[in-house]
């Protein structure tokens, strides 16, 4: 098995069989590809909501075989992280710094979702209306 | 500190950047209870807000946008006023910091009450001017730290150390990538003499970014 984290997620996937993949690539099936990160593939390229990364011309056979995608190249060819453990079945795809740069200077406060103590879900966006005073800290 | 602070259209939303919940549970369960705190076992919020120490704060207004970007609260900079041989900070730094945090709260207080009128908000292009910009070392620092995470979660320390190694080496400036993965003292402080070293190294950088607000104290 292998482990795909995001920064909100982590699923198991079942490992690539048959084909032997580099240990630097990370190849999911379609379904598992959209579950875990929300990107399709579709015939004008890599896309999630109504943006689109062209498959690289003449190296499709590397990003995409079959029903298979190589998620790791996506990802790296849009500029986010991805980093795994050196076993291969840990990865995480991560967010992009030019990503969150736009996010801060849109001024619109980067939304998140965190568990208190008792466990309970509390999201940033529940507070709208209010006026949030967002302070962290930690026990270290 | 902002027990004060009281108005029904405010709100604090405390979060503990700590990978281990037992350790922030005291200081939770010690809290006024009138605070929302939450934990952020990830740090999730120093990878969305591109913070790299605590405590920080970002004011957000009603309509979610932010106000004040991401500062250190009231704290002030005196760590290197940290006398070792008295075991204690100089009381002159002491006095400085007080005043600080009376300051922050008195401005805190200030737009709890009077909200878009107060006179501590930045406008967007201010606000824009005092956003830090993520490099893509820290946006890769942040992915390794949230992997190494989730392998010490598992157990597997080893891997998890390797990923803190790298974390560390992508964003030597953050405070929180270190001494979440450094070693504990028995209170639980990553406070040994390797991060009193590093402090002494900053030269004149600072521990905390003094905030640009009136009546602050250098």
């Amino acid at each position: 098995m292998v482990t795909v984290l995001t920064e909100t997620s982590a699923t198991e996937v079942a490992a690539q069989s048959g084909e032997s993949h580099s240990k630097d690539e990370l190849w999911l099936s379609g379904i598992e590809t959209t579950e875990i990160t929300g990107w399709s593939m579709k015939p004008e390229g890599f896309c999630k909501d109504d943006v689109c990364v062209p498959t690289p011309s003449g190296r499709a056979d590397s990003f995409v075989w079959g029903d298979t995608v190589n998620v790791s190249a996506f990802w790296d060819l849009m500029g986010k992280p991805v980093v795994r453990n050196a076993n291969a079945d840990v990865w995480l795809l991560g967010e992009g710094a030019s990503n969150r740069n736009d996010a801060l200077l849109s001024l619109e406060a980067p939304n998140f979702t965190l568990p208190d103590l008792d466990g309970n879900l509390h999201s940033l966006t529940d507070f709208r209306g209010k006026r949030v005073l967002l302070i962290t800290w930690a026990s270290w | 500190m902002f027990d004060s602070v009281k108005n029904e259209n405010f709100v604090i939303v405390s979060v503990a950047m700590d990978g281990d919940v037992e350790a922030a549970r005291p200081w939770i369960e010690a809290a006024s209870p009138g605070f929302i705190t939450l934990i952020d076992q990830n740090h999730l919020l120093s990878s969305l807000y591109n913070m790299f120490n605590v405590p920080q704060a970002v004011w957000i207004d009603e309509s979610g946008t932010i106000v004040r970007p991401v500062e250190t609260g009231g704290s002030l900079d005196i760590l290197k006023e940290y006398d070792p041989v008295a075991g204690a900070f100089k009381p002159e730094a002491v006095e400085r910091s007080k005043r600080a945090k009376s300051t922050y709260i008195d401005a805190v207080k200030d737009w709890a009450m009077n909200g878009s009128a107060s006179s501590f908000l930045f406008d967007p292009d201010e606000a824009r001017d005092r956003v830090p910009s993520m490099s893509n070392e820290i946006a890769q620092a942040h992915a390794k730290f949230q992997l190494g995470q989730y392998l010490k979660r598992n157990g597997r320390n080893d891997e998890a150390e390797t990923a803190f190694d790298e974390s560390r080496r992508l964003h030597p400036d953050s405070w929180n990538i270190y001494r979440e993965t450094a070693e504990r003292t028995p209170s639980g402080l990553a406070a040994g003499e390797e991060f009193w070293q590093k402090v002494r190294s900053l030269g004149d950088k600072q521990y905390y970014a003094t905030i640009d607000m009136e009546g602050m104290p250098d």
